[in-house]
């Protein structure tokens, strides 16, 4: 055990400056990874082989940039439409009627459940299984207002929406309905003893709280979804790692080709990144909540509890005003 | 003398085995007062909850204001009501709850004025001037852009006193409105109550504040085990009961 050290005077702590803790390791690390970043950096440079010219020439070039709007608008497209058929899924599946509850969790078990790769492909032979589509009434009974060939109808990119749009939906159901269990239940039981419907009560109460929990998780979600639309090359889609794929196939300048894709993906996802974290800022402003609205310990003031938000140095000078009293 | 505001009449309730409420009968009077104590468990809340319909009795029916409450009459049968109507018959019973329930993404304000201005289709401007007029009266209306989280827990309990009172409702449900409090904010919140009481709001009240159903109440009900074992005056009930149980749970709450 160390000596104690003589205990200092109520003078001498009063007037004490103040050592802040060191971390060594933190230097350490940095050391490390900024030797490791140079060495990197040195490679992408002196490697011949990374073709940077050819890389140049391509990232602009016409077929590229064809890809990366069709990657784009799948993601989109996919997007939108998993927030509307998951949500729609999520409050089903949250439902008090058991029928809605049931097949929203069988939507969820099957899309999540094969493998997306086969979707992908099954929607593309989807009319292996169904050969026409007639709209009308179910068993063929009365007219068919409308007839069509699934050959022509289900084209390479409505087999890529489908399967996206569906799977997604899957998966933002999910996240959606972790984002309503999170909400408060004594809020839900407030709103119907006001007289609010449960739509109205969904809509004004815990939609707009379930938001700020659904962000994050939908977020990565989405970065994921971009980057599994590439798996649309294997029904000829040309999107952009299709595109670049259709370019080194010819002139086997491989490696720069997928740099190229490459740079356009880190380009999506940090733009995607950063409005992310401004649909968060946006959220997380209202109300900065601390945990949960009732607190029972202690006599917190308002002020006090208000500072304790910030750095602690704050908060050590509120308790010791407290203290004071 | 005209029909009580309240009428709960044989109403009995259960979850599952466990008998909560056994046929319980009670009136409030418009204009009354109305507390409820009694032991842990012993079903005053799940009663509090019926008469907004908030849990759907058994048996036995409540009527407010004349009319049974989530149920029609019809065919000598009580037929379920649909939701919306339920809805309606809430929206004139107000109630607050031990846990404040504010809405936490909505300020001070947006809390008072969500009620009039979705339900009772009030405009904007008279739904914020109704709102700061009744934040006013519970002492709040500095803090009417604070949100819950920023509020003590007296303060939010006096916000959702005032957001109940702002769809302007015939009686006033409190389900221990001062339980989660600490001790030195209980009296800003049971101060808020007497102006009501005075105001002549008729209020159903659970509560362990003995001082307050002593002299707010115009009848004090204890209820244990599912029944109400005493109902009287304040002075019968708190002052000098009659039955063993009620005395034996006095006499733990006042020591
Ligand atoms: N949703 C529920 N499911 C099952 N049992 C329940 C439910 N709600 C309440 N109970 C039970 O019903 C009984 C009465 O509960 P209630 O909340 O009405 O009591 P209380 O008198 O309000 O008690 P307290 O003073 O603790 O609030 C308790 O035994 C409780 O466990
Ligand atoms: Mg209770």
């Amino acid at each position: 055990m160390s000596v104690q050290a003589e205990s200092p005077s109520r003078q001498e702590l009063e007037t004490a400056s103040v050592v802040p803790l060191r971390h060594p390791w933190r230097w350490v690390s940095a050391a490390i990874i900024t030797l490791l970043v140079v060495m990197i950096a040195y490679t992408l440079v002196a490697n011949e082989r990374f073709e940077w010219p050819t890389v140049a020439r391509y990232l602009f070039s016409r077929p590229i940039i064809d890809g990366l709007l069709l990657t784009i608008q799948l993601t989109v497209i996919a997007t939108v439409a998993s927030l509307i058929l998951g949500t729609m899924l999520a409050l089903m599946r949250t439902s008090a009627n058991p029928i809605l509850r049931l097949s929203a969790a069988a939507y969820i078990w099957i899309f999540r459940s094969v493998p997306l790769l086969v979707q992908l492909i099954l929607f593309y032979n989807i009319s292996a299984l169904f050969p026409t589509i007639n709209i009308g009434l179910p068993f063929g009974i009365g007219p068919q207002f409308a007839f069509g060939e699934v050959n022509a109808i289900i084209t390479p990119m409505v087999a890529a929406i489908l399967a996206f749009s569906l799977n997604e939906s899957a998966y933002t159901a999910e996240t959606v309905r972790g984002g309503l269990l999170s909400v408060d239940k004594g809020q839900i039981e407030a709103g119907r003893a006001m007289g609010f419907s449960e739509g109205k009560i969904v809509w004004l109460v815990v939609l707009p709280q379930a938001l700020r929990v659904f962000i994050p998780p939908f977020g990565n979600q989405v970065v994921n979804l971009l980057k599994m639309t590439s798996l649309v090359s294997v029904i000829a889609l040309a999107d952009l790692l299709y595109s670049a794929q259709i370019i080194y196939s010819r002139t086997f300048e491989t490696i720069p080709l997928l740099i190229v894709a490459s740079i356009w993906y880190l380009i999506l996802v940090s733009a995607m990144s950063y409005g992310q974290s401004l649909l968060e800022a946006r959220f997380a402003q209202r109300g900065n909540r601390v945990g949960k609205a009732t607190k029972r310990s202690g006599p917190t003031t308002d002020t006090s509890r208000f500072f304790a938000l910030k750095t602690g140095a704050v908060q050590v000078q509120a308790t010791s005003e407290k203290d004071e009293r | 003398m005209t029909a009580p505001l309240v009428e709960i009449m044989g109403v009995r309730k259960s979850y599952g085995d466990l008998d909560v409420l056994k046929g319980i009968d009670l009136e409030v009077q418009e204009g009354q007062v109305v507390c409820l104590i009694g032991p842990s468990g012993g079903g005053k809340s799940t009663l509090l909850r019926c008469v907004n319909h908030l849990e759907r009795v058994d048996q036995g029916a409540i009527k407010v204001a004349g009319e049974v409450v989530g149920y029609r009459w019809q065919n000598n049968s009580l037929h379920e009501m649909r939701s919306s109507q339920v809805c309606k018959q809430r929206a004139k019973i107000g109630m607050v709850f031990q846990q404040f329930n504010l809405f936490a993404h909505k300020t001070v304000l947006q809390n008072v004025t969500m009620g009039p201005i979705k339900l009772l289709g009030l405009s904007k401007d008279e739904a914020i001037e109704r709102a700061r007029t009744l934040l006013d009266h519970v002492g709040l209306l500095d803090k009417q852009s604070a949100y819950p989280s920023q509020l003590s827990g007296g303060q939010s309990q006096r916000v959702a006193i005032a957001r109940a009172l702002a769809m302007e409702p015939r009686l006033m449900l409190f389900d221990e409105p001062t339980s989660a409090l600490d001790p030195e904010l209980v009296g800003d919140v049971l101060s808020v109550m007497r102006d009501l009481v005075s105001q002549g709001m008729t209020m159903l009240v659970v509560t362990h504040e003995m001082g307050f159903a002593r002299d707010a109440a115009d009848s004090v009900a204890f209820m244990a085990g599912g029944e109400i074992v005493e109902h009287g005056t304040p002075e019968q009930v708190l002052g000098n009961p009659q039955r063993e149980r009620t005395r034996s749970f006095l006499s733990r709450v006042s020591a």
